[in-house]
């Protein structure tokens, strides 16, 4: 199984796993307009992981469920967590430098998406787009 | 008018922020476009960086126009709830251009 890990500490970090996801996407035949969408929601997370807990990874992976194959993303991160994710998963809510847009966002763009925090431990985000 | 890179990180767009401001001044300029059209992605924190280049060359008294959004960009940026309310936006350069050769003539007015 094809498998990407990339380590994320710092910004120009999200310019690479932003084209490695493309790359691998790529392979299972989505328009532009997805791989666009995909490398997109990708971003957000990663940039999460340079803003809100300076270092962590994402690992980009081919999935499949049945006749169906995607594309899945897992972005760990050893940061401070979030305290409430209801809060964090709201549109317009930052505490940093972003738009607010950036969970919510990532959750619009993406067909599954799942987040788990612990609170002085870190955040898991795993989100998957299914190919048409 | 300024062309953006697609490995441009925060940094460098923060330099450019002050860098532009700067030279808006020196440079008497009137007018500033911003070509985005190198960018395959604009996530909430690139746009805001982008916000905030526009508004500090605006409040420096020059026009500014983002130009070049790329449709599969642009699909993203509606789907994950951006929105460029106030700022002015053109298809590409030429557009952009006649964009801002208007509001200087309202502004005249």
């Amino acid at each position: 199984m094809t498998e990407v890990r990339v380590p994320v500490t710092h910004e120009s970090d999200v310019v690479v796993v932003r084209r490695e996801v493309r790359t691998l996407a790529s392979t299972l035949g989505f328009s532009s307009g997805e791989l666009a969408v995909i490398a997109t929601a990708v971003s957000e997370i990663a940039r999460n992981i340079v803003v809100y807990a300076k270092r962590g990874e994402v690992v980009l992976s081919l999935v499949e469920n049945g006749a169906r194959k995607g594309v899945r993303v897992v972005a760990r991160d050893y940061g401070p967590g979030i305290p409430d994710l209801s809060l964090a998963m709201k549109d317009g809510w930052s505490t940093a430098k972003g738009l607010g847009l950036g969970l919510p966002g990532a959750r619009r763009l993406m067909d599954e998406f799942d987040v788990v925090s612990e609170v002085g431990k870190g955040t898991i985000v795993t989100m998957t787009k299914w190919s048409r | 008018m300024v062309a953006l890179q697609e490995s441009m990180d925060d940094a460098d767009l923060e330099r450019l922020r002050a860098d532009l401001a700067e030279r808006v001044g020196s440079t008497r300029s009137a007018g500033l476009v911003l070509d985005v059209s190198a960018l395959d992605v604009m996530d909430s924190f690139s746009t805001r960086m982008l916000l905030g280049i526009v508004n500090v060359a605006e409040l420096r008294g020059a026009d500014a126009v983002i130009v070049g959004i790329q449709p599969d960009v642009a699909f993203a940026m509606v789907q994950l709830g951006i929105t460029l309310e106030g700022v002015h936006t053109a298809l590409d350069l030429e557009e952009g251009l006649v964009l801002l050769a208007q509001r200087r003539r309202k502004r005249a007015r």
